[in-house]
C-alpha cells in the first residue's frame, strides 16, 4: 500500500460544505458589524437550537428512508400540553406548580412517543408513505393543540422552568445550545457506533435487502418515527420555557427549517446516505446566514429567497459531489 | 417471403466468447425457435439482432440487404420489433393509448380520441383479436398485456418479430391463447423468432428450432421430424458428468424438516427433510414454485399452512428476522435488489446478517467489523481493492460472494441458495461450488436451486424434482443423466 498523500482536490470535495461555511463566516467577521462577538455567536446557537434539536432526529428518519412533516405541529402540541397540564394540576391543588411542570413535561414526551408510534405503525402495517401520514397528522396535531389551549396562549408556569429555554450556563452559555450539543452527541453515537445505527443505514439503503438479511425493518422504522417525535416534543418544551407559555401557533413551518438543515448537511432524501455531522453543519449554516442577513438589515422576504437558494445550491453540490466521489471510487477499482 | 441472415456473428465479453461465428437464417411465415440453456448465447444473439449490442464480427442482412444498427431505436426504425419478458407498457394508460403511444390522431392541438380508438380497433380486427381498448392496462392479466405488446409491435409493420420467452409468466390456458395469436401472425410476411427454454413448447408452436450451445449454433431441426432426444443432444452434447468431491459425507442428524408446507397457488403440501452437512438440490423449471418455496421457508413470504422443524424447534410462522437467529440463511435470486444494499460499502454489507455479533452490547466494535469482513474477503477470495468501496464497484460474481459471505458471518446451520450462479462467469461458479462443499465439510447443510440442472448434478447429494408446485420425485446425481433430469422437470415422456 502506498502511503496516503494529502489530496487537495479530494479533501475540498469531501469537505466542500464545511469550507464554504468557514469562508462565509470569515467574510462576515470582516464585514458584518457586531458579528464576531461572543454574544452574537452564542445567539446564533440559541436561535438554531429549537429546529436543530429536531434536525438530528430527522436525520435518522431520512437516512432510514422516511420523513416526518408533522414536527412543527408537535412543537405546538407539546408546548400547549406542558403549560395546560401544569396549570390544571396546580389549580386543582393536586401538587404545587414546581413539581406539576415535571409531570407535564413527561406527559408531553409520552404523547410525542405515541404520535411516533402511530405514524410508524401505519407506515409499517399498511405501507402508506410517511410523507402522507405525517402531512395528515400535521393537521390533526395542530387542531388538537388549538382545542386544548382553546386558541389562547396558556401561561401558568413556574419561574425555574424558564431556565430550560432561556437560562445561561456560567452566566454566558445559552442552555438551548447545550441541549443542541447533547442531542448532537447522542444521535452521533447512535448513528455511528451502535447496531441500531447500522440497521437504519441498511433499512434506508434497501429495505428489502435489509429484511432478507434478518434485520427487523418494522422495528427500525417505527423507532425512527418515534425518535423524531420525542425530539419535537422536547423542542416544544424548550420553546414553552423560553416564552413561558404554550400556544397552538408555535412551530409553524419549523418542519421546513428542520428538513432544510438535514438536506444542506448532505443527507439524501432517498435514504441510506447521510451524516449526523453534516446536519450540524447544515444547522450552523442556516443560523450564520440568517444572522448575517439580520446584521445587514436584510428584510424577511429576502431572507426567504436566500434560504431557498441555499437549499438548492447545497443539494446541487451534494449531487455533483456524490457522483464524482462514486466515479473516483469505481475508477480506482478497474 | 423474406429471410433474415445472420452471418458469422461473433461477440466477445471480458472472459467469454458469448457468440463464436454463428451463421443462421430465419424465414418469414414460420415460427423459428431459438433454444439453449442459460449462457448458451441466445439472449446475446437476440440483443445483436435488435441492436442492443454491436457484434464484434459478422453481418446481418434481410434478403441480401445488409442491416447495421447503432442502437435499439435504429433497429426498430429498420423493422426489428422485440417483445421482452418484462412489461414495457404504461399501467395507467388504456390499451389503445398504449398501442398507439406517440402516434395518436390529432385535430389541431387536441387528440382526436374518436379516430385514435378507431385506428386501434382496426389493428385489432386485422389480427383477429378481441381486447377491451378502453381498459387501463393495469386491470389486464399478464397474457392480455403480452398480447397488447404484440399488437403494438405489429402496428409498426416490422420485418422481424423477436419474442423473448413470452410464456414464462403465463398459465397453461393463457399460453394456448398466445400460441393461437402467434400462429395467426404466421400469415403475415414477418420473420418470427421465438426464444424459449421450454422444450415441450417447441412441438406446439415452432416450425424449426435452432439450438445454441456455448456460443455456437449446434444445429437446426425441423420440428415435424424431430424427437426430444435430438434436441437434448444438441443442447448438451457429450457432457462430462461431473460429481461432487468424494469426501463429502452426510450425518444422520436431521437439521431441517419441512412438512405439508403450502402457499397457494405456488406450492402445496411440500414435505422433505435435510440432514446435517447435506447438499439438497431442488430442480424445476421457471414457474415451478421453487423460488416461492425457498422464500416461504425463510419467512420472506407468508405461508398458509404446514410447519418447519429447524434444529428441533417447531416454527409455524417464520419471519426472516426470526429465522436468521435460529440459524437459517437465504441468498435471494435477485442479489442486486434483494441481496445487497448497493449504496453501502462492502464491509457494511458483509456485516448485515451478523450485526449482533459485531455489536455485542448494542455498540459496534469497529475492529470486529473489519475482522468479520476481512475474514470473508480472504476465504471467499472476493476481488476488491478495499472493503470501504461501494458494492457497485464489484463484478457480479464477487457481489454474489459478498451475499454468501454475509451469511457465513452469521454462522448458520442451513444455507438456502436461490440461483447462486446466475449471471456469473465459469470461474466464479466453480468457486461458489467450492464454498458450498466447504460448508458441507463443516457440517452446514445447503438447499440449492438452479435453472442449470447440470450444476445441481455436480453440486448436490440429492435432488428433489418440483413441478407445478409439487415435489414429484427424488433422484441422486450418480444415478441420472442430464437428459433424464431435464425431461423429469419438464414432465415430458
Amino acid at each position: 500500500m502506498v502511503r496516503k498523500q494529502f489530496d487537495l482536490s479530494r479533501f475540498s470535495k469531501k469537505y466542500m460544505m464545511e469550507l464554504i461555511l468557514v469562508f462565509i463566516t470569515l467574510v462576515l467577521i470582516f464585514t458584518a458589524p457586531g458579528f464576531f462577538t461572543l454574544n452574537n455567536i452564542l445567539n446564533i446557537f440559541r436561535n438554531v437550537a429549537l429546529a436543530g434539536v429536531i434536525s438530528f432526529g430527522m436525520t435518522m428518519t431520512i437516512i432510514g428512508g422516511e420523513i416526518d412533516l408533522s414536527v412543527g405541529s408537535s412543537i405546538a402540541l407539546s408546548a400547549v400540553l406542558t403549560a395546560t397540564i401544569t396549570g390544571a394540576l396546580s389549580k386543582a391543588g393536586i401538587m404545587p406548580m414546581e413539581s406539576a411542570v415535571l409531570v407535564a413535561m413527561v406527559c408531553a414526551l409520552v404523547i410525542g412517543i405515541c404520535i411516533g408510534l402511530v405514524n410508524g405503525f401505519i407506515r409499517t402495517r399498511y405501507g402508506i408513505p410517511t410523507f402522507i401520514i405525517t402531512l395528515a397528522m400535521l393537521n390533526v396535531i395542530y387542531g388538537s393543540a388549538a382545542l386544548i389551549s382553546k386558541g389562547f396562549p396558556v401561561t401558568t408556569l413556574p419561574d425555574w422552568y424558564n431556565w430550560i429555554g432561556a437560562g445561561q450556563l456560567f452566566g454566558v452559555f445559552p442552555v438551548p445550545a447545550l441541549w443542541l450539543l447533547i442531542v448532537f452527541a447522542i444521535t452521533y453515537v447512535i448513528m455511528n457506533l451502535t447496531r441500531f445505527g447500522r440497521e437504519v443505514y441498511a433499512v434506508g439503503g434497501n429495505p428489502e435487502a435489509a429484511r432478507l438479511s434478518g434485520i427487523h425493518v418494522s422495528f427500525v422504522k417505527i423507532t425512527i418515527m418515534v425518535v423524531v417525535q420525542i425530539l419535537a416534543a422536547f423542542s416544544g418544551i424548550i420553546l414553552s420555557a423560553q416564552v413561558m407559555s404554550g400556544s397552538s401557533t408555535f412551530g409553524r413551518g419549523y418542519e421546513m427549517d428542520v428538513i432544510s438543515a438535514v438536506i444542506i448537511g448532505g443527507t439524501s432524501l432517498n435514504g441510506g446516505i447521510g451524516k449526523v455531522w453534516g446536519t450540524m453543519i447544515g444547522i450552523i449554516f442556516l443560523g450564520v446566514i440568517n444572522n448575517g442577513m439580520t446584521l445587514f438589515g436584510v428584510g424577511d422576504f429576502q431572507k426567504y429567497i436566500a434560504r431557498g437558494l441555499l437549499i438548492l445550491f447545497a443539494v446541487l453540490l451534494n449531487t455533483i459531489q456524490l457522483q464524482s466521489l462514486h466515479q473516483a471510487k469505481v475508477a480506482k477499482c478497474d | 417471403m423474406s429471410v433474415l441472415n445472420v452471418r458469422n456473428i461473433t461477440k466477445v465479453f471480458p472472459g467469454t466468447r458469448a457468440l463464436d461465428g454463428v451463421s443462421l437464417s430465419f424465414e418469414s411465415g414460420k415460427v423459428n425457435a431459438l433454444i439453449g440453456k442459460n449462457g448458451s448465447g441466445k439472449s446475446t444473439l437476440v440483443k445483436i439482432i435488435n441492436g442492443a449490442y454491436m457484434p464484434d464480427g459478422g453481418t446481418l442482412d434481410i434478403d441480401g440487404v445488409p442491416m447495421a444498427f447503432e442502437n435499439p431505436s435504429d433497429a426498430i426504425a429498420q423493422g426489428i420489433a422485440t417483445i421482452y419478458q418484462e412489461m414495457s407498457l404504461i399501467p395507467g394508460l388504456t390499451v389503445a393509448e398504449n398501442i398507439l403511444i406517440g402516434r395518436y390522431e390529432y385535430r389541431g392541438f387536441l387528440v382526436d380520441w374518436k379516430r385514435t380508438y378507431a385506428k386501434a380497433q382496426a389493428l385489432l380486427d386485422e389480427m383477429g383479436i378481441d381486447l377491451p381498448l378502453r381498459e387501463p392496462v393495469v386491470n389486464l392479466s399478464v397474457w392480455q398485456c403480452q398480447v397488447v405488446e404484440i399488437v403494438k409491435a405489429m402496428s409498426f409493420r416490422p420485418k422481424v418479430l423477436l419474442l423473448d420467452e413470452p410464456t414464462s409468466a403465463l398459465a397453461r390456458h393463457e399460453i394456448e391463447i398466445l400460441f393461437k395469436l402467434i400462429r395467426e401472425l404466421k400469415k403475415k410476411d414477418v420473420i418470427i423468432i421465438y426464444i424459449t427454454h421450454r422444450l415441450h413448447e417447441l412441438w406446439e408452436i415452432a416450425d424449426t428450432s435452432t439450438v445454441l450451445r456455448d456460443g455456437v449454433a449446434t444445429g437446426s431441426v425441423v420440428m415435424s421430424k424431430a424427437q426430444p432426444k435430438d434436441i437434448l443432444n444438441l443442447m448438451f452434447g457429450d457432457v462430462q458428468a461431473r460429481l461432487r468431491p468424494a469426501d463429502l459425507s452426510i450425518s444422520d442428524e436431521t437439521v431441517l424438516e419441512v412438512s405439508e408446507f403450502t402457499r397457494e397457488p405456488w406450492f402445496h403440501d411440500i414435505s422433505f427433510t435435510l440432514k446435517k452437512g447435506e447438499i439438497l438440490g431442488i430442480a424445476g423449471m421457471l414457474g415451478s414454485g421453487r423460488t416461492e418455496l425457498l422464500r416461504a421457508i425463510f419467512g420472506a413470504d407468508q405461508s398458509e399452512s404446514g410447519s418447519i422443524l429447524l434444529d428441533g424447534a417447531r416454527i409455524s410462522h417464520p419471519s426472516p428476522w426470526d429465522m436468521r437467529r435460529r440459524g437459517l440463511a437465504f441468498t435471494p435470486e435477485d442479489r442486486k435488489s434483494q441481496g445487497l444494499v448497493q449504496i453501502l460499502s462492502i464491509k457494511d454489507n458483509l456485516c448485515h446478517a451478523c450485526l449482533d455479533k459485531v455489536s455485542p452490547k448494542g455498540f459496534v466494535d469497529r475492529k470486529l467489523e473489519i475482522q468479520y469482513a476481512a475474514k470473508q474477503i480472504a476465504s471467499l477470495q472476493i476481488k476488491t481493492s478495499g472493503m470501504d468501496l461501494p458494492m457497485t464497484s464489484l463484478s457480479g460474481g464477487n457481489q454474489q460472494k459478498v451475499v454468501i459471505g454475509k451469511w457465513l458471518n452469521a454462522e448458520p446451520k442451513v444455507i438456502i441458495l436461490d440461483e447462486p450462479t446466475r449471471g456469473i462467469d465459469v470461474n466464479a461458479k466453480q468457486q461458489i461450488f467450492q464454498i458450498i462443499w466447504d460448508q458441507s465439510r463443516r457440517g452446514i447443510s445447503s438447499i440449492v436451486v438452479s435453472s442449470e440442472l447440470e450444476e445441481l448434478l455436480e453440486v448436490c447429494h440429492r435432488i428433489l424434482i418440483m413441478r407445478l408446485g409439487c415435489f414429484i420425485g427424488e433422484v441422486r446425481p450418480e444415478n441420472v443423466t442430464i437428459e433424464q433430469l431435464y425431461s423429469l422437470c419438464m414432465g415430458g415422456e
